[in-house]
C-alpha cells in the first residue's frame, strides 16, 4: 500500500539555504528518517543528516517535521498527513552547518560548567554504597535523557532570545537536577543556577516538557525543584536574616 | 601536497563508545595527553543501545556467584574457543569497573539492600548483570563522557580515519577528516587505540547503528595487524520484524530475563524442545520452575529462552521454517502472559522494561503489556576482530592496540549477553593503561608524507567522478543482500564462495563511486568511503566461514551440521597477504592451565 508523497527538505548552507520538494514513494511502517535516507540514497546522495541508531536511542536525528521539533527516526509516516507536502527541516535554535544538520557544539561547553559529580565517602568497607531504590527513581528519570536537544531547540529563551551565554537550557537544568537530587553526591549547585545558569529566565511554559522524547517531566520535576532551591536558599527570609546576623 | 590540520598526542583512541571512552580516562590518569576521534557526536555510540547490562560476579543478588562461575559460563558459552585468559580477567575484573562507574555517577537500579541490582541472562548461571532499566548502554556512556570531558582529554568528534600510518613496524598516527567541514586531518600520535565496534552494517538486517562498517577491523587488517575469529558472527534472537521499516531493531533479552516466553504461531512454547546437552542439567524442564527461576527462586534452573543466544536463534529459525512461524516470518515473544503470575503486571513491565514498551508503542503500535511482540534473528556482534595480546589489548602491530568489539578473544565463538559491556570496561581500561604505558616509553614516530598524499588522493577521488560514478548507496545495500542471503545464520560452502565472488565485483564498482556536491557534510562521499572497510571485512568474513567446516557457536552450517572434534582446538587467523589478500591460517587455542581446567570441572 505505497503512496506517494512531497517531501519538502531544507537543503545548502547558511543564507543560501532553501526548500527542495523530493517525490518518493512512502510504504506501511515507515519513519520520516527511513523516507529521507530513501530520498538520500536515489536522489540527494550529497545531502546532510545526522543519524546513528534510528531506534530513539541515541538522540541524533533531531528535527523539524512540520515545524514540530521531533526525532526523525520516532516520527511514524502514519502519524503525518500525506496529502501536503511534509516539511523537514533543522534545528533552528543552534547555528545551521548543512541541510539537516546543525552544530550542536554549544551544549557539549555548557555541559563542561557544571560542576561534576561528587559522592560521598563510601558506605561499605568494600567501597560501595547502599542506596534505596526509591530515593533514585527522581534521578533515572533525568538520566533517561538522550541529549538530543529537542528541548534546547524549542526553548524560547534561546530560540528567540539567544540567551546562550547567561542560559543553559532544560537540558542542563535536568542534567544539574540529577547531579542534586543524587543521594550520593555531595556538591552544591544553587548558586550557579541563580548567578551563571539563568534559572530565573525559565518562565515554566513548559515547551520543553512537550517535545522530550523520552518523556521527562522536564518543567515539573526538575525545573520546578531548582528554582525552590534557589528560592529556599537564596531568599528564604529566615536564611537571609540570618546570613545578615552571621555574615555568612 | 595534501592540505591538513596537524594533532599531536601521545595516545590517540579512535571510537568514543564503552571501550574507547574507558580506555581514554585510563590514558589520561596515566598522564599522558590522548585525543579520542568519535565517528559520531560524543555520547551517542552504539554503546547506547545496549540494553540489557553488564555482567560482573558481584554476587549482590545470589551469593553464590563469584569469578569462578562466570569465567566457566563464558568459556562454556565461546564453546572453549575463547582465550582463557582474557575469560579470567575479565570474570576477576567486571565487579571492580562497575563499581567504578558508580562512583562516576552510574545509577543503577537497587537491590532492597541498597547493592547494585543484578538480573538474569542467556548462559549465565546466577543474576549477574547490573542494570538499568533496559537502559543500561545509555547509563553506561554517559557515565563515561560525563566523567571523561573533566579529564582533559581533547575529543574530535564527527571525524572519520581513513588510514593508519606507519613508520617501519610500527603504528604512529591516523588520518582521517572532519564531517563538518570536510577537510583532512593529520593524527600523530605514539599509541593507537581501535575502539570503532563491529560490523554490522554489512547485513540487511542488523541492530547495529550507523557507525558499525568494520572501521577498525579494516585499519588493523590494512595496517598489517593479524585478525582471529571472523567467522564467528553473533545473530541475536529477538529483533524486531515489523514493520519492516524497523526490521532488525533490537529487542533485549532482558525481556526473556524478566520472564517472557518464546510461542509459536500455535502457542507452543518450543523452546523445551531442544535442550542442547550441555545445558540439559542446568535447565528447567517445565514452565513452572521456569519461571521460578526468573522470579529470583534459587532451587529452580533457567527457562530454556535464556540458553544462549546461537542456539536460541537457530530454534526461532527451525520453527520458521517449517512453517510454524507467526504472519511476518519470525515468532512471538510474550511477556503479557506473566499477568496469570502478578497481579500488577503491566505497571511491572513498564518499570523493567521501558524502552521496550516505548519502543513497540511507538513503532509499531503494539502495547506489549496487553500483547505478544513479533521477533525474528538480526545480526548483533561479531565474536571476532584484532587478534591482541591479552593482558594489555596491543595488536600484532607494535603501538597498536584494540578494545571492545572491534577486538577478538573474550567470546570465542559465542558471546554471552551481558559480556560486552563488562568487556569495554575491562578491556578498554587494560588497553588505556597499556597504551599509555607504550607511549611513555617510545618517542614519536616519523610520518610518512607520501602515505598521507595517497591517502588523502584516494579520498578525494569520487568527486573527480561527479554524479557519473556508480552510487554508494546503491553498492551498500547490495552488499547487504550478499551478506544476509549468503553468509547468513545458517551457511553452506558454495554460498560463502558465491559470496566472496559477489564481494569481488562489488569493490570494483566500489573503487568508481562518485560524489557530487561539496565536501562538507556529505552523505554520499562517506558512504563511499566507508565502503572500502565494508567490503574488506565482509570478504573476510565469507572467507573465514568458508574455511571452518563445522558448525560452532556463531558460526551455523548446514553442510556441516555438527561440531567437529578437530576444528575444537583450533581458531582461523587472518592476515593481509603480501598482495594484498586474504590469508588464512590455523592457529591452535592456547590450552589452559590446570587450575582454570579445574575451575572448569567444578561448574560442569
Amino acid at each position: 500500500m505505497a503512496t506517494t508523497a512531497t517531501f519538502r527538505i531544507w537543503r545548502g548552507e547558511g543564507a543560501s539555504g532553501k526548500f527542495v520538494d523530493y517525490k518518493t514513494e512512502v510504504e506501511e511502517g515507515m519513519v520520516v528518517l527511513d523516507v529521507v535516507h530513501r530520498i538520500q540514497a536515489t536522489q540527494a546522495n550529497d545531502m546532510a543528516v545526522r543519524w546513528n541508531c534510528k531506534a530513539g536511542k541515541c538522540g541524533s536525528c533531531s528535527a523539524e517535521i512540520n515545524g514540530n521539533p521531533r526525532l526523525m527516526c520516532m516520527t511514524r509516516m502514519s502519524q503525518i498527513n500525506v496529502n501536503e507536502p511534509v516539511t523537514v527541516e533543522p534545528m533552528r535554535t543552534f547555528p545551521h552547518v548543512k541541510d539537516l544538520v546543525t552544530n550542536v557544539a554549544w551544549n557539549y561547553r555548557v555541559k563542561m560548567k557544571i560542576k561534576k559529580f561528587t559522592p560521598r565517602k563510601p558506605d561499605a568497607p568494600d567501597g560501595t554504597w547502599r542506596v534505596q531504590q526509591s530515593d533514585i527513581d527522581r534521578v533515572q528519570e533525568f538520566r533517561k535523557c538522550i541529549e538530543c536537544f529537542l528541548c534546547q531547540d524549542v526553548c524560547h529563551v534561546l530560540r528567540d532570545h539567544n540567551l546562550h551565554e547567561e542560559f543553559i537550557g532544560p537540558r542542563f537544568f535536568v542534567y544539574t537536577a540529577a547531579l542534586e537530587m543524587n543521594p550520593l553526591d555531595t556538591e552544591s549547585r544553587t548558586k550557579d543556577l541563580r548567578e551563571n545558569d539563568g534559572i530565573g529566565y525559565c518562565n515554566i511554559t513548559k515547551c520543553c516538557t512537550k517535545v522530550c522524547p523520552e518523556e521527562i517531566k522536564i518543567t515539573d520535576n526538575a525545573i520546578i525543584p531548582l528554582k525552590e532551591r534557589v528560592v529556599d536558599e537564596f531568599f528564604d527570609p529566615l536564611t537571609m536574616l540570618f546570613r545578615k546576623v552571621s555574615g555568612k | 601536497m595534501a592540505e591538513f590540520e596537524t594533532h599531536e598526542f601521545d595516545v590517540l583512541v579512535v571510537g568514543a563508545g564503552g571501550a574507547g571512552l574507558r580506555a581514554a580516562i585510563e590514558a589520561s590518569a596515566a598522564g599522558v595527553k590522548v585525543g579520542v576521534v568519535s565517528k559520531s557526536l560524543l555520547g551517542k555510540a552504539h554503546t547506547v543501545m545496549a540494553e540489557g547490562g553488564m555482567a560482573a560476579a558481584m554476587g549482590n543478588v545470589d551469593d553464590r556467584d563469584n569469578w569462578r562461575v562466570h569465567f566457566a559460563d563464558t568459556m562454556r558459552g565461546g564453546q572453549y574457543m575463547n582465550n582463557w585468559k582474557m575469560a579470567e580477567l575479565h570474570a576477576k575484573e567486571a565487579p571492580d569497573r562497575v563499581r567504578e562507574l558508580e562512583a562516576w555517577g552510574a545509577v543503577f537500579d537497587r537491590t532492597r539492600d541498597g547493592r547494585i541490582l543484578q538480573r538474569n541472562f542467556g548462559g549465565h548461571r546466577y543474576p549477574r548483570l547490573a542494570h538499568v532499566g533496559d537502559r543500561t548502554g545509555l547509563e553506561m556512556i554517559r557515565t563515561l563522557q560525563d566523567h571523561g570531558i573533566h579529564k582533559g582529554i581533547d575529543f574530535l568528534m564527527e571525524t572519520t580515519i581513513l588510514t593508519l600510518l606507519k613508520d617501519g613496524n610500527r603504528v604512529v598516527g591516523a588520518f582521517g577528516y572532519d564531517r563538518e567541514r570536510g577537510r583532512f586531518r593529520l593524527f600523530k600520535a605514539k599509541a593507537v587505540v581501535l575502539a570503532t565496534g563491529g560490523i554490522g552494517r554489512m547485513y540487511q538486517i542488523t541492530s547495529n547503528s550507523w557507525e558499525y562498517t568494520a572501521d577498525g577491523h579494516a585499519l588493523a587488517f590494512n595496517a598489517g595487524a593479524a585478525l582471529l575469529d571472523m567467522e564467528f558472527v553473533q545473530f541475536h534472537p529477538t529483533g524486531m520484524i515489523w514493520p519492516p521499516s524497523v526490521r532488525g531493531i533490537l529487542v533485549t533479552e532482558g525481556v526473556r530475563g524478566e520472564g517472557g516466553v518464546l510461542k509459536n504461531k500455535e502457542g507452543k512454547r518450543f523452546m523445551f524442545d531442544d535442550i542442547p546437552e550441555n545445558y540439559r542439567s542446568s535447565t528447567a524442564d517445565n514452565p513452572d520452575e521456569g519461571w521460578r527461576y526468573t522470579q529470583g527462586d534459587k532451587s529452580a534452573r533457567r527457562p530454556p529462552e535464556l540458553l544462549t543466544r546461537d542456539h536460541v536463534a537457530r530454534c526461532i529459525r527451525r520453527e520458521v521454517k517449517e512453517g510454524r512461524g507467526s504472519p511476518h516470518g519470525g515468532v512471538f515473544l510474550d511477556i503479557a502472559w506473566i499477568k496469570e503470575r502478578i497481579s500488577n503486571a503491566p505497571e511491572h513491565i513498564k518499570k523493567k522494561l521501558p524502552s521496550m514498551y516505548h519502543q513497540f508503542k511507538q513503532l509499531a503500535d503494539i502495547d506489549i503489556t496487553k500483547e505478544p511482540m513479533e521477533i525474528g534473528p538480526t545480526m548483533h556482534y561479531v565474536m571476532g576482530g584484532v587478534l591482541v595480546d591479552a593482558e594489555t589489548q596491543m595488536s600484532t602491530v607494535p603501538g597498536l592496540f584494540a578494545a571492545g568489539e572491534c577486538s577478538a578473544g573474550l567470546h570465542g565463538a559465542n558471546r554471552l549477553g551481558g559480556n560486552s559491556l563488562s568487556d569495554l570496561l575491562v578491556f578498554g581500561q587494560r588497553a588505556g593503561e597499556f597504551a599509555a604505558k607504550y607511549a611513555k616509553e617510545n618517542l614519536a614516530g616519523t610520518i610518512d608524507t607520501a602515505e598521507v598524499d595517497w591517502a588523502a588522493k584516494k579520498a578525494l577521488e569520487p568527486f573527480d567522478r561527479g554524479a557519473t560514478g556508480g552510487n554508494p548507496f546503491a553498492i551498500q545495500y547490495e552488499l547487504q543482500t550478499t551478506m544476509q542471503n549468503l553468509v547468513g545464520i545458517v551457511r553452506l560452502q558454495e554460498e560463502m564462495e558465491k559470496a566472496v565472488e559477489e564481494i569481488a565485483a562489488l569493490k570494483k564498482r566500489a573503487a568508481k563511486v562518485g560524489a557530487f556536491g561539496n565536501r562538507e557534510y556529505n552523505g554520499g562521499w562517506h558512504a563511499g568511503l566507508d565502503l572500502g572497510n565494508l567490503l574488506t571485512m565482509a570478504e573476510v568474513v565469507a572467507i573465514a566461514g568458508a574455511e571452518r567446516k563445522e558448525s560452532r557457536g556463531g558460526h551455523f552450517r548446514d553442510d556441516y551440521p555438527n561440531k567437529d572434534p578437530k576444528w575444537a582446538g583450533l581458531n582461523i587467523r587472518i592476515d593481509r597477504a603480501a598482495d594484498g589478500g586474504v590469508k588464512v591460517t590455523h592457529v591452535p587455542v592456547a590450552e589452559m592451565p590446570p587450575e582454570l581446567k579445574q575451575v572448569i570441572e567444578e561448574n560442569k
